[in-house]
């Protein structure tokens, strides 16, 4: 009987952690204005709820429990590292001299958007906003997160070590950006999701082509993003971010080969997601108050709806490019207008245009700017020119299955070549 | 909290300035450092002589040697500072991205080592 009760109540402590464990770690944080004083007083509290709890039960609200609990311990472990050495005297007094804190619903969400902020501030390198936003507020383990960016762990941990030392010793704050400061803090925020999102989904370099988990944590990421910041360009990159991942099952064989969007089995596609996304999008162009995300996740929407690719709405997709380019101008972004111009007006029109951009000396390191080239080449029948831009873009590419997509496409090209 | 905000700016580009556009720019760091007394954030500030008035002194086993600074060709230098008291980096932030210099060069954010007195 006894032993079913601590079974059960571990059950639940478990549960409690997978559910609240970063909401108490983001509040305890704000509590404590230690980041590793923080998470030794999380595991402290946890600890003491599966002690307690089998004598005491569970308490009403386990979450309140836990933050006054981790706080007290924390306290507790200052008083007894006082006793021994002079370090923590100024927190310790600072921390006994606060009134136990209210804790309300608001101010834990807030906190968790404090957390967000603060592991994206734009002081930190962007690999330590990746490394600190998958550990705080993902709760991954430093060896899952170094796993999945295939860093040695000593060197993702030295990273997260540091970056926390400047949080520390720098005073970056732990607060929600004021007003003014909001559109570039949250462009920051938004930026760290998405890189998080691409390693998963278009891992840079390596064997295989999709690495699922760390797509789904930025999916994850950005739901709670817009849950507790319902603004335009949040939506947009979570609507982005579903509406690809509706096409993960078709983006690839099962043998891992690379399938272009024309050539993919939309049947394969996920409709909920494209459903939500295409929800998102439309919520995020309503506030007219959107930018780039949401004009790629538009793109990506209309890609989407279309049921074959003859169906595309190449007009729309070519007049989003118009817009985008004029928000975000980037030459990859002109490059992506000029594959639609070819899919509404023919192959010669984007043809000319990527060769405008390569004359210019933009993206001609770039492999996809070089196989793009190839493919209409291809298609207006000039076999040898299509032969040397994709023998280019085979240079240039790093990614294993594109690598032996372009390496297909060029063996096919000189089976036709007439030398 | 106190920081200290290094001044970096390309020096070589400064002498070409027309006296206009110099007088423009010393009015605006006249201005700066007004607003910052005023507010309460200004604890010091220095311009420095241009870096080829630099001197690099070592001292290695009772040995003192001196060789024409700076060690290294950059493309800025080094050429004052500000040290100022904010409530946290954001705020030192704030103040330094009204650094005139900071609009033609970079500014560089310091936290200063806190110990008790």
């Amino acid at each position: 009987m006894q032993e079913d009760i601590a079974a059960r109540v571990r059950d639940r402590v478990d549960a409690i952690y997978r559910s609240d464990s970063r909401r108490v770690l983001a509040t305890l944080i704000r509590l404590l204005g230690d980041f590793d004083l923080a998470e030794e007083a999380l595991q402290d509290a946890f600890a003491t709820a599966v002690e307690q709890w089998v004598e005491k039960g569970i308490p009403e609200n386990p979450r309140t429990w836990l933050i006054s609990t981790g706080r007290f311990k924390a306290i507790d472990r200052l008083r007894k590292s006082a006793r021994f050495e002079s370090v923590g005297g100024s927190a310790l007094e600072r921390l006994e001299a606060a009134e136990t804190p209210e804790l309300d619903e608001d101010g834990v969400e807030d906190d968790r958007l404090r957390l967000i902020f603060t592991c994206c501030h734009p002081a930190l390198s962007a690999d330590a906003q990746i490394a600190l936003t998958l550990r705080e507020v993902c709760g991954l383990t430093t060896e899952e997160v170094a796993h999945a960016f295939l860093t040695p762990p000593p060197t993702l941990a030295q990273r997260i070590v540091r970056a926390k030392g400047k949080i520390r010793d720098a005073r970056i704050p732990y607060e929600i950006p004021s007003r003014s400061d909001l559109p570039s803090r949250l462009d920051s925020v938004l930026h760290v999701i998405y890189l998080v999102f691409n390693e998963g989904y278009l891992t840079s370099s390596g064997a295989s082509l999709t690495r699922a988990d760390l797509s789904g944590e930025a999916i994850r990421l950005g739901r709670l993003l817009v849950e507790l910041l319902p603004e335009p360009e949040a939506m947009g990159l979570l609507a982005l971010m579903i509406l690809h991942e509706a096409r993960r099952p078709s983006r690839t064989t099962a043998s891992g080969e690379m399938v272009l969007l024309e050539d993919q089995d939309r049947s394969l596609w996920n409709r909920a997601q494209i459903d939500e996304g295409v929800e998102l999008v439309e919520r995020a162009l309503g506030s007219h108050r959107f930018g780039p995300y949401t004009l790629q996740a538009a793109i990506a929407a209309v890609h989407a709806e279309a049921v074959n690719p003859a169906a595309t709405d190449w007009t729309q997709i070519v007049g989003l490019y118009d817009v985008l380019l004029r928000a975000d101008p980037s030459p990859v972004i002109e490059l992506n207008r000029a594959a639609a111009i070819a899919m509404r007006d023919g192959p010669e029109a984007g043809l000319s245009r990527i060769d405008a951009i390569l004359a210019r000396g933009d993206l001609t390191e770039y492999h996809l700017a070089h196989a793009a080239r190839g493919d209409l080449c291809r298609r207006l029948g000039r076999v040898e020119d299509a032969i040397g831009a994709y023998s280019r873009a085979l240079e240039l590419a790093s990614q294993e299955p594109e690598r032996r997509f372009i390496a297909r496409r060029l063996e096919e090209l000189r089976l036709t070549s007439p030398r | 909290m106190k920081y200290l905000c290094l001044i970096y700016d390309d020096e070589k580009q400064w002498v070409k300035f027309p006296k206009e556009v110099q007088d423009q720019y010393m009015g605006d760091y006249g201005a700066f450092t007004e607003s910052i007394k005023k507010s309460g954030q200004y604890v010091g500030a220095n311009q420095l002589q241009p870096s080829d008035t630099a001197t690099i002194v070592r001292s290695r086993n009772g040995k003192v040697s001196t060789t024409d600074g700076p060690f290294v060709e950059t493309k800025e230098q080094l050429g004052g500072y500000y040290l100022i008291e904010a409530k946290d980096l954001n705020d030192a932030i704030q103040v330094a991205s009204r650094i005139p210099s900071a609009r033609s060069g970079s500014i560089e954010v310091r936290p200063v080592v806190e110990r008790p007195a």
